[in-house]
């Protein structure tokens, strides 16, 4: 993956303000790399930003070669389907789908036909195939986020996006679900693109990225 | 495949978790009310088409002075079609030393082609064949004058017959003023016999004929064209004007009255549609995180709605069947009329204006998750995506007037009801906000749960705003339907007074005026009205020549080819009404006035000069007076009067109407004796079968109502629901500072006040105006409207919104903040 000079304005009021400031660098395949910083400081628009969620005011991200600006909406969705997995802060499960449903989601998406066996598979790594007929609110935080990283892998990502992931969570939980993942994450080959304000769990991962203002600081 | 599974799937746990189910209510009830006044209205009218078919006893009926070409009867024949023919005319028939004018029948075999004739020959019941070669049936009245009995003989003409039935229930009577004398129906073969067939007997002719409706309907565009100015062609439509009248405006009223519980229902599924949207933003986010493309999102929500709009429209057709099917058991006349089954077409209309409500109400508003931005997953602050308001407004309000302009059928109706609807709305909304920021901007002086309550809904403004609306429109449909409904039947329904004029007298002379009058007041009866009638033909408007070639309008045709009925007045008759232009001064001269729907056939204008001819003379007079008559008052109406001075030495008759108790009605006899040349008709048949169908009306406003009542209240549960998110998440945080449940009880219970009172005004106000328009122009009398409505609209509004909305949030203000917050 390659960012580059990636800025992101937005207006606030009459003024233009810039939350991301020409930022630049590159992930080889199989790295990790965390990004650092403070609240404010443009962790989270840069990860929408990699993902291809939102689109920069100028600058560009290549993934896989493909220059995702260079799509439209559907066309980078279609990519994220394909190439990438997510982990989110608050979990983002689907309330109304149970816990395999929810792994089964992006498989049914892409049109999977074996989903179930899949998802059950990813559940059963993940340790939660008991609990696979659960809804979420049935779940407690740390099985949340587990479900969450079992719908992440199932499809065999090329690259995983996960934003504070143990934000939620308490220190013992959050440590779980951090040595899941990064197994996950080494057994799979995936690339991993984290934000995180713990930097224990940043010195973790191969690489750092500080930001402050929207710039890059170290 | 996966994505209709998952879609069935999530339609399956939403379902579980109550997303759908107000949405479902709504369309259900929707559906059903359209289902029921559609049925129940088909019925209806099957049941008339029956009893107007039996009224001329044929699909289609010519009559004439003159035999008719051979021509007709073997046009019908060629098509397919039955035909019979009689001859009607009148004769005396003796019995002992007495005579009596009657009105003898000769019929074919055959006779008649629909309804049947019902009899008593000893036993009761429907006939089957045509009297017997030698025999006759006669009516009741006939019987009654005569003092003869079954078996007797009767002389007519040259003959002798002996009496085979009494006639109980006739049918092909003459619509007009024929039918005035006694009737005696008998064999078409014996009429040669009695001697009574010669130069110059006044026979009328009539063909019948009946068989496949298209075929008849063909047949009768092909005479029309070859009638010759003495032929009249009626069929089943031109059947009893006054019983049309009222099932129209009954049709008009019930279909606004479904379509106001469609508008409700459409409210109730637009606040569901919206709250459906808030609660699946997060979850089209993630999916559109996970690579859902939007086309894939919108696939997944279009089945979740196919499924739905199934399954409603199923249920509301089933639910409109059923209780059309109970209303009919439960009406004496219908029950008894063994109606066929109603046909599949008023279901096929309720399911089609379902999905269309689905569609302006809930799919659009829903369109826009698909275009819900993937960041959202990282900030969640991120709204919902702009709905373009124009599309999604324009949208409901385009399914809305279409359904109005086809359920209401009249274009200016559905105009008038939808644009005052529409106006309603935006100045309620208007009106709402307003008030809302003004008492919220002044209310410093208030108690601090008050201030707090008007800031909190001036705050939320607009879905404030949009929740009166709601509320109002639930609010005003009931109190329509409850406090003004009462009024506006009893007020249809006094149109038609217990005594209302049950018989019609035809050809009092001049000199027997005053000597009629004597006879009524020694039977203590009221002296009837009596209006002169003068016949006369149109012939010039403004110094053109009028001839029927100018008119493509049949109707339009026979009424200036024929002489009409005029009359001379100097009062305009209490029972009509002056549209426009102004009624005669007592001395006028060459004056004229005009029914309003004459003078529209016929292109007749205010100013307009008419000639007319009369007895071979002319006169010429302006119209200054165009007038509204009520066809269905049953008293005496003319198309057109004149100034006294231009009739009045004119060879005229007098035309009269007036109501005869059931105790008394040898009186009918009585008169017809003492004056024979008297013709007497009995309307009470007419006005029976009016009052059923007041009945029948009123009844299934009832059935209507329930239906209203209940999509009020889905629209009420909605409105409540599509706040309850917002003020849970509310009511954590006010308890996390430290705000106790009675302050937030009070809290909620002042809104919900605020919103009760507000909607309850706008709900009174909007009742007050929908039943002067309902009033005014489907029913066609004055408004007048208690003002109690003003009291039990804001009063129920309070009491209503505060309880619903205490139940609605009372377990909220238990949970703990925590739980709350987190779940969000």
């Amino acid at each position: 993956m390659q960012a580059a000079g990636l800025t992101k304005q937005v207006l606030s009021g009459d003024s233009p303000l810039t939350i991301l400031n020409d930022v630049s660098f590159a992930v080889e395949s199989g790295d990790s790399l965390a990004i650092v910083g403070a609240s404010g400081s443009g962790k989270s628009t840069l990860l929408g930003l990699l993902a291809g969620l939102d689109v920069p005011s100028s600058g560009s991200v290549s993934l896989n070669g493909t220059d995702i600006f260079t799509l439209d909406e559907d066309g980078r969705a279609r990519l994220r389907g394909e190439l990438a997995g997510f982990v989110f802060q608050s979990f983002q499960l689907l309330p109304a789908l149970n816990a395999l449903e929810n792994v089964m989601l992006p498989l049914e998406l892409a049109g999977m036909s074996d989903a179930r066996q899949r998802a059950e598979d990813s559940l059963q790594q993940v340790g939660l195939a008991a609990r696979a007929h659960h809804l979420p609110k049935h779940l407690s935080g740390g099985e949340q986020q587990r479900v969450a990283l079992a719908r992440a892998f199932v499809t065999k990502p090329k690259i995983l996006f996960a934003d504070e992931p143990t934000g939620n969570l308490d220190a013992a939980t959050g440590a779980q679900v951090i040595e899941l993942m990064l197994e996950l994450n080494r057994a799979q080959g995936t690339t991993l693109i984290l934000v995180t304000h713990d930097d224990k769990l940043a010195a973790r991962c191969k690489r750092q990225l500080r930001l402050a203002a929207g710039q890059v600081v170290e | 495949m996966n994505l209709l599974r998952l879609s069935l799937n999530l339609l399956r746990r939403d379902w579980r978790a109550g997303e759908w189910r107000v949405l479902l209510l709504a369309l259900v009830l929707a559906v059903g009310s359209l289902a029921t006044v559609g049925l129940f209205a088909d019925r209806v009218r099957q049941a008339l088409q029956q009893q107007a078919q039996s009224l001329i006893g044929a699909d289609l009926r010519i009559t004439s002075t003159r035999p008719f070409s051979s021509d007709y009867r073997k046009q019908a024949l060629a098509r397919g079609l039955q035909v019979v023919q009689s001859r009607t005319f009148p004769s005396m028939v003796s019995h002992g030393e007495q005579v009596l004018l009657s009105e003898l029948q000769a019929v074919e075999a055959g006779y008649p082609l629909r309804g049947k004739i019902e009899i008593d020959d000893g036993n009761l019941h429907e006939a089957q064949a045509i009297p017997a070669s030698g025999t006759v049936w006669v009516d009741e009245r006939l019987l009654r004058r005569l003092d003869t009995q079954m078996g007797d003989e009767l002389g007519i003409g040259a003959r002798r017959f002996k009496v085979a039935a009494r006639i109980v229930k006739d049918i092909d009577q003459s619509i007009g003023f024929a039918s005035f004398a006694p009737r005696v129906l008998m064999n078409e073969s014996d009429l040669p016999a009695t001697g009574l067939l010669q130069e110059g007997s006044r026979l009328s002719y009539r063909l019948m004929i009946a068989g496949e409706a298209k075929q008849v309907a063909a047949l009768k565009v092909a005479l029309q064209e070859k009638l010759s100015g003495n032929e009249k062609l009626e069929d089943v439509r031109d059947a009893r004007p006054e019983i049309r009248t009222a099932l129209d405006r009954a049709e008009s009223f019930l279909g606004l009255a479904a379509l106001t519980a469609a508008i409700l229902a459409g409210a109730a599924m637009a606040l569901a549609a919206q709250r459906f949207v808030l609660r699946h933003l997060d979850g089209c986010a993630v999916m559109r995180c996970l690579g859902a493309q939007q086309g894939q999102v919108l696939w997944l929500f279009l089945n979740q709605f196919i499924v739905l709009g199934v399954l409603a429209v199923v249920l509301g057709s089933l639910l409109g069947y059923g209780t059309q099917a109970i209303l009919v058991q439960s009406i004496a006349s219908m029950r008894d009329a063994n109606l066929p089954q109603p046909g599949v077409l008023p279901l096929l209309q309720a399911a089609v204006s379902g999905f269309a409500l689905l569609l302006g109400f809930a799919f659009l508003p829903l369109l826009q998750l698909r275009k819900v931005s993937p960041l959202r997953v990282l900030r969640r602050e991120l709204g919902a995506p702009e709905a373009s308001g124009w599309l999604v407004y324009g949208m409901a309000t385009l399914v809305l007037a279409g359904l109005f302009l086809w359920h209401a059928g009249s274009l200016k109706l559905g105009l008038a009801v939808l644009g005052g609807l529409l106006a309603g709305l935006v100045l309620f909304g208007w009106l709402a906000w307003l008030l809302l920021h003004g008492l919220a901007r002044n209310s410093y002086f208030m108690r601090s749960q008050w201030r707090h309550a008007f800031n909190n809904l001036s705050r939320h403004g607009r879905s404030a705003a949009v929740q009166v609306v709601a509320l109002s429109l639930g609010g005003m449909a009931l109190l329509v339907l409850t406090l003004v409904r009462g009024d506006l039947l009893q007020g249809w329904q006094s149109k038609l007074p217990p005594v209302t004029p049950n018989r019609f007298v035809v050809n009092i002379q001049p000199d027997q005026v005053d000597a009629i009058r004597d006879f009524f007041k020694q039977y203590s009866l009221p002296p009837p009205e009596m209006q002169p009638m003068v016949r006369g033909r149109l012939v010039e408007i403004d110094g053109r020549a009028v001839s029927g070639d100018d008119y493509p309008d049949s109707r339009a045709r026979g009424l200036v080819e024929r002489e009409f009925n005029l009359s001379y007045m100097s009062q305009i008759p209490t029972w009509n009404t002056l549209e426009s232009g102004k009624w005669w001064a007592e001395d006028g001269k060459d004056e004229l006035s005009v029914e309003e729907g004459i003078a529209k056939t016929l292109g007749i204008k205010l100013g307009d000069r008419l000639t007319y001819d009369v007895a071979g003379s002319r006169f010429t007079a302006k119209v200054t007076s165009l007038r509204k008559v009520e066809w269905d008052s049953m008293k005496v109406n003319f198309f057109v009067i004149t100034t006294p001075e231009l009739l009045q030495d004119f060879p005229s008759s007098y035309l009269s109407s007036f109501y005869l108790p059931p105790e008394k009605v040898r009186v009918g006899d009585e008169l017809s004796r003492e004056f024979p040349n008297l013709l007497l008709i009995d309307t009470g048949a007419v006005i029976a079968q009016v009052r059923g169908i007041m009945d029948q009306i009123a009844q299934t406003v009832s059935a209507v109502f329930l239906f209203t009542l209940l999509t009020g209240l889905a629209v009420l549960y909605a409105a409540l629901l599509s706040t309850q998110d917002e003020r849970s998440h509310e009511a954590a945080i006010l308890r996390t500072l430290g705000a106790d449940s009675r302050y937030l009880r009070r809290l909620h219970l002042s809104e919900f006040a605020v919103l009760g009172g507000l909607s309850g005004l706008f709900a009174a106000g909007g009742a007050v105006l929908l039943g002067w328009v309902l009033a005014r122009f489907v029913l066609e009398m004055p408004a007048t409207f208690d003002p109690l409505i003003w009291l039990v609209g804001i009063g129920g509004g309070i009491v209503i919104v505060m309880l619903s909305g205490w139940l609605a949030t009372r377990k909220l203000i238990q949970r703990p903040p925590l739980r709350i917050l987190a779940a969000d």
